[in-house]
């Protein structure tokens, strides 16, 4: 906050892995199931080395150099390496201790056909891609063996692959767009629904046409969506190129679900980054963002247009100590949206040829200035992983501005705020009720809600925003009053238990303007809610605002828990025949101290007061006891 | 005079408490002899002769100064007559506003053509009614028109005189002396009984009116002529609310009772979106010949007192009041932003406000509705609720009770602010009426019961009844 404004939104990690660039005798792959980097020297004789986003998952070893590597992962937790350096195979070399490490090797079932690639889908399971389609295998280490599990026959142009859902997508057909994907899980693969994309020109004569450098998978919002970068074209009717997203669910048909308007055209590459689209565009070497669920209502459904005007990645500077492996590489600025760059789902950006792996990141403090129409911009943060501190400072940020017409903002910020405090202390409460009801039944459909940043409750507003707000000099108080009136309002509104101490923030800043007619209005329609604490508040007050005192004993009587205190109020104003009755109304003139009684009556001076009270308890042992006479225990003597 | 109407049919003819005169003066103004005429600053009625309205006021003037002698502290309020009463008071240092008011009587034929026999009943009236009266006359006219000692200061006794016969000649004919009871003592306000949520969003629409129309310095907010909200202080909101209901209300709502629409709202074409209007000020925003003046209010501020334009808005039943200082000149087109930005936001308040009422109401259900007749007055907060008194309209304020039982509120009354402590005071009247009078801190209950042959100890029980589902939520001794 304190550099001058900033317009990026987008920046690379601070610490990216870095591996050996890619050169003739270094072969560089990438296993976006494992997000490891492997450095292959002279076909693994003379080296692998293998980066992992953590030191835990990073390995160099070495291997016999049997011709030119094609692709090498490992399977999860790095327990076996599977290598393919042939069209018809796949190698494996055991890396689990105390299982031999001798190389097995496994051969494609259908004949003819070529290997594409091959998935880990577990750390037994693999699963090859073949031109003419795919066979599911489990691996055994210690037999050096493989059993196929299934396979399925079809003719395959290229394939993608999620990690995450483990869903395998294949692109079929002479054109390619009619994509199949498969899931897999356990052991077993299951076919999902296929469906087709739609092309902006069908080819004549038919041919491939749906490149895979257009479609990229990722799940957004705990969904997953194939997206089609959809290219413009001069004879469709396009003017500029769109991304169309495809929700593809573990059940049911795909369907077109999205559409990310790019304006512009060109060479894109796609990423996501907490739960947003990023679009990168590399002839104008900007990035654009997309919220698909930041509803557009300007827009035909499900059309978005970017979040934020196009920026740049955050200028990057190879760090000063350069990799160990090339000492000689100066401190310069990166080249960014290079074309050396590779990009992989979700927030990957790899440049080979310098060694470097970046995980791409969001940063929300420069959005607040890009996005002029704060109830957009609280929508976009809520929805962000680290967005509390943000959004706390977007609060003040619209209190202080003190610019006119600001309040109806204000009301919206807390409104939107507000909706997700509910929902969370909602989600808590039936949880614990689920919880009480006994965790026997259906215990497993009920998990504790997560607590995420953008529940922002009462306490972080008061500590963050309001208190420091209520405070500042050059506001008025009218609008202070009026932005916490606000903020009860929305509570309200959500039907969420205002906390104490916003009433005594209410009330301290009214107290403060001598607004006491103000705060009694308040009071009288019960805006701030009966409570013992506020009823003492009250009390305090009465020396300079008399009402005060009549305010609070009502409070007190509503809450019907507080006789003593009504009792003791009336005493220390010298209203003992008034205590008394009131005690007696209430039934609870058996139990109560007289000594009390009568030393209030006896500091008013008043004997025949004092005499009243006193017979009145005689009467009362009297009743109980069959003596006038007071219990030891009570001092009345 | 009344007294000249002849009754033929052998009846009485009963008169009801009427307004003999009434006068201002200031001593200081012309001590010496030959010069009296320079105290009197208004004297209505005006056509009585000079040496009349100098003996009266030459007359008042020796009572107050004659009683000063017994208490310095206190100089009379009163002077009870056999056929009149006089009500003193002095607003302001030397400014004197005298209210003579004639006695109700009865009127008894005689046979023979003699003249009628007249039956001045002088222990009738209650000095703590007119005297709140008089008292209301000089906060009215200090509403509208700030202090005596303003007038003279800007322009003399000329400029006071002819401001107190602008504004009097007006308002003594509003006065109706004959339905003045204990309401007029309280002076109080009713406040319209609202939920939490409906009261933030009329916080919220005030908070944001002001806000985006900063001129704006002070907001009140109405619904049913029943307040809800008041930005100004408590003892400025009695009387403005004292001026709202009985005077510029009725006057509105009239016609729409009469099931037309207000004839001073044109079809505001093209724009249904809200049936806002304004109650003072232009009756027409489109009229090009429409003139944005608004009436002047006075009330306290921090050094003295401060000048407002005062803009009564209204949408259906709920009316706003905002307050401008006077220095600012209003515009069309501010009044047009106003029309604009108010309009829409209050019609919707306004059925937001409908709805919930009635929601309520269905919920705490017809029983809650009082079969007692009853008033209620906080002195704390000013709040007040009768449910002897119909609907005020511009001439006259209806009770469903006989004076006779009126009267006898106004006595216990008077007996409860003789005493600072709690009280009780429960009578027995007339055609089998009781009256209970209650006192407990600052709140005030009167009761009356139509009970045939209940006895002390049902009547008391009766009234616990009462005040356990009428006014559970507050702190109220038995």
């Amino acid at each position: 906050m304190t550099e001058p404004p900033q317009q990026h939104y987008l920046e690379l990690s601070e610490n990216p892995v870095q591996f050996e660039h890619a050169s003739s005798v270094n072969n560089v792959f990438f296993d976006e199931a494992n997000k490891q980097v492997f450095a292959v020297r002279s076909g693994g004789a003379t080296g692998v080395v293998v980066k992992g986003p953590d030191d835990k998952s990073s390995v160099a070893f070495r291997m016999d150099d049997k011709g030119e590597v094609k692709c090498i992962k490992f399977s999860i937790g790095n327990k076996i390496l599977a290598v393919q350096r042939t069209s018809k195979s796949v190698d494996f070399i055991n890396f689990i201790p105390d299982y031999p490490h001798t190389e097995f090797s496994q051969e494609c079932k259908t004949k003819n056909a070529n290997v594409l690639g091959f998935c880990w889908t577990n750390w037994n399971e693999i699963v090859f891609i073949t031109d003419q389609g795919i066979e599911f295998y489990q691996v055994f280490p210690d037999k050096r063996s493989l059993k196929l599990l299934k396979n399925q026959s079809i003719n395959v142009n290229w394939y993608q692959y999620c990690p995450e859902t483990a869903v395998i997508l294949l692109s079929t057909t002479v054109q390619g767009n009619i994509l199949q994907p498969f899931a897999f899980r356990n052991g077993t693969m299951s076919k999902m629904s296929k469906f087709e994309i739609e092309l902006p020109v069908i080819p004549k004569p038919a041919k491939l046409s749906l490149s895979e450098r257009d479609i990229a998978m990722a799940t957004i919002y705990g969904q997953l969506y194939v997206m089609y970068l959809k290219h413009h074209s001069r004879t469709a009717n396009s003017p500029s190129a769109e991304v169309v997203l495809y929700h593809l669910p573990r059940e049911g048909a795909c369907k077109k679900s999205h559409v990310l308007k790019l304006n512009t055209t060109g060479k894109f590459a796609l990423n996501i980054v907490d739960n947003l689209v990023v679009v990168h565009h590399q002839s104008s070497q900007t990035s654009l963002i997309f919220d698909i669920n930041l509803k557009e209502p300007d827009c035909a459904v499900n059309t978005h247009q970017p979040v934020l005007p196009a920026r740049s990645i955050h200028p990057y500077r190879m760090p000063l100590a350069g990799p160990a492996v090339v000492p000689s590489q100066p401190p310069v600025p990166c080249q960014l949206y290079s074309s050396s760059w590779s990009v992989f789902q979700p927030d990957i950006i790899i440049s080979a040829s310098e060694g470097y792996l970046w995980y791409l990141q969001v940063k929300l403090h420069p959005t607040v200035n890009l996005l002029q129409d704060k109830g957009k911009l609280m929508d976009f943060l809520l929805r962000r992983r680290d967005c509390k501190m943000v959004i706390l400072s977007v609060c003040s940020q619209i209190l202080e501005g003190g610019v006119k017409g600001s309040l109806p903002v204000v009301a919206t910020v807390f409104d939107k705020l507000n909706q997700v405090y509910k929902e969370y202390l909602e989600a808590e409460q039936s949880y614990t009720v689920a919880m009480e009801s006994g965790p026997s039944r259906g215990s497993a459909a009920q998990k504790r809600p997560v607590r995420t940043q953008a529940v922002i409750d009462q306490s972080d507003m008061y500590t963050h925003v309001l208190s420091s707000f209520t405070e500042r000099k050059e506001v008025s108080h009218k609008f202070v009053i009026a932005v916490l009136m606000e903020y009860i309002r929305s509570l309200n509104q959500h039907q969420i238990t205002v906390q104490h101490y916003l009433y005594e923030l209410v009330i301290k800043t009214l107290v403060q303007h001598n607004l006491f007619y103000m705060l009694h209005q308040f009071l009288q329609y019960h805006v701030l809610s009966d409570s013992k604490p506020l009823a003492c508040l009250l009390l305090s007050l009465e020396s300079t605002y008399p009402p005060a005192h009549q305010l609070s004993l009502d409070m007190l009587k509503r809450l019907s828990t507080a006789n003593d205190e009504i009792v003791e109020v009336l005493l220390s104003k010298q209203q003992v025949l008034g205590a008394l009755r009131f005690i007696r109304s209430v039934g609870g003139h058996d139990n109560v101290s007289a000594r009390k009684f009568l030393d209030a009556a006896r500091q008013t001076g008043d004997q025949m007061l004092f005499y009243t009270v006193f017979r009145s308890f005689q009467q009362r042992n009297q009743r109980l006891r069959g003596s006038p006479a007071f219990n030891p225990g009570e001092h009345c003597d | 005079m009344a007294l000249s109407v002849s009754v033929t049919a052998m009846q009485e003819k009963q008169y009801t408490p009427s307004l003999l005169s009434f006068f201002i003066y200031n001593p200081t103004f012309g001590p010496r002899e030959g010069e009296e005429e320079k105290k009197i600053l208004f004297y209505h009625p005006s056509d009585i002769e000079k040496n009349e309205k100098i003996r009266n006021v030459g007359l008042c003037e020796a009572i107050v100064q004659f009683t000063r002698t017994f208490c310095p502290t206190k100089p009379a309020k009163s002077l009870h007559t056999q056929k009149n009463r006089q009500f003193f008071f002095e607003p302001e240092d030397n400014f004197w506003i005298v209210m003579v008011v004639r006695n109700p009587m009865i009127e008894k034929p005689n046979k023979d053509g003699k003249p009628p026999t007249i039956e001045y009943q002088e222990e009738e009236i209650l000095d703590t009614v007119y005297g709140a009266v008089v008292r209301q006359c000089y906060s009215m006219y200090k509403l509208f028109n700030g202090t005596f000692g303003r007038a003279m200061e800007a322009g003399g006794v000329e400029l006071l005189t002819q401001k107190l016969e602008k504004f009097f000649y007006r308002y003594l004919q509003t006065l109706h002396l004959q339905s003045c009871d204990l309401l007029d003592v309280f002076g109080g306000i009713s406040f319209f009984p609202l939920d939490k949520m409906t009261y933030l969003k009329i916080q919220s629409f005030v908070n944001r009116v002001e806000e985006s129309l900063s001129l704006i310095k002070y907001t009140a907010f109405l619904y049913n002529d029943q307040l809800i909200w008041s930005g100004l202080e408590q003892d400025d909101m009695r009387i403005l609310y004292k001026y709202l209901t009985t005077s510029l209300f009725p006057r509105h709502s009239e016609p729409e009772l009469a099931g037309r629409d207000s004839p001073l709202r044109p079809e505001v074409a093209g724009n249904l979106l809200h049936y806002g209007r304004f109650l003072t000020g232009p009756t027409n925003l489109k009229d090009p010949e429409a003139k944005f003046r608004f009436p002047k209010i006075f009330v306290t501020a921090e050094d003295g007192y401060e000048e407002l334009h005062l803009i009564v808005y209204k949408a259906m039943s709920a009316a706003a009041c905002f307050m401008i200082s006077a220095s600012v000149e209003l515009t069309r087109d501010f009044c047009e932003q106003l029309d604009g930005l108010v309009g829409p936001q209050l019609t919707l308040l306004a059925s937001d406000i409908c709805e919930q009422f009635t929601i309520n109401r269905r919920i705490s259900g017809p029983e809650k509705e009082p079969q007692f007749k009853f008033i209620y007055f906080n002195h704390m907060n000013l709040a007040e609720k009768s449910t002897i008194h119909m609907r005020k309209t511009a001439s006259v304020c209806l009770t469903s009770v006989h004076p006779d039982l009126m009267k006898i509120l106004g006595d216990i009354n008077c007996d409860f602010a003789r005493v600072d402590e709690d009280e009780e005071i429960i009578v027995k009247a007339m055609t089998d009426y009781w009256v209970v009078g209650k006192k407990s801190d600052q709140r005030e209950l009167y009761v009356i019961l139509n009970q045939k042959n209940a006895n002390l100890i049902e009547v008391n029980e009766e009234v616990k009844r009462l005040c356990a589902t009428q006014f559970n939520n507050i702190f109220f001794l038995d």
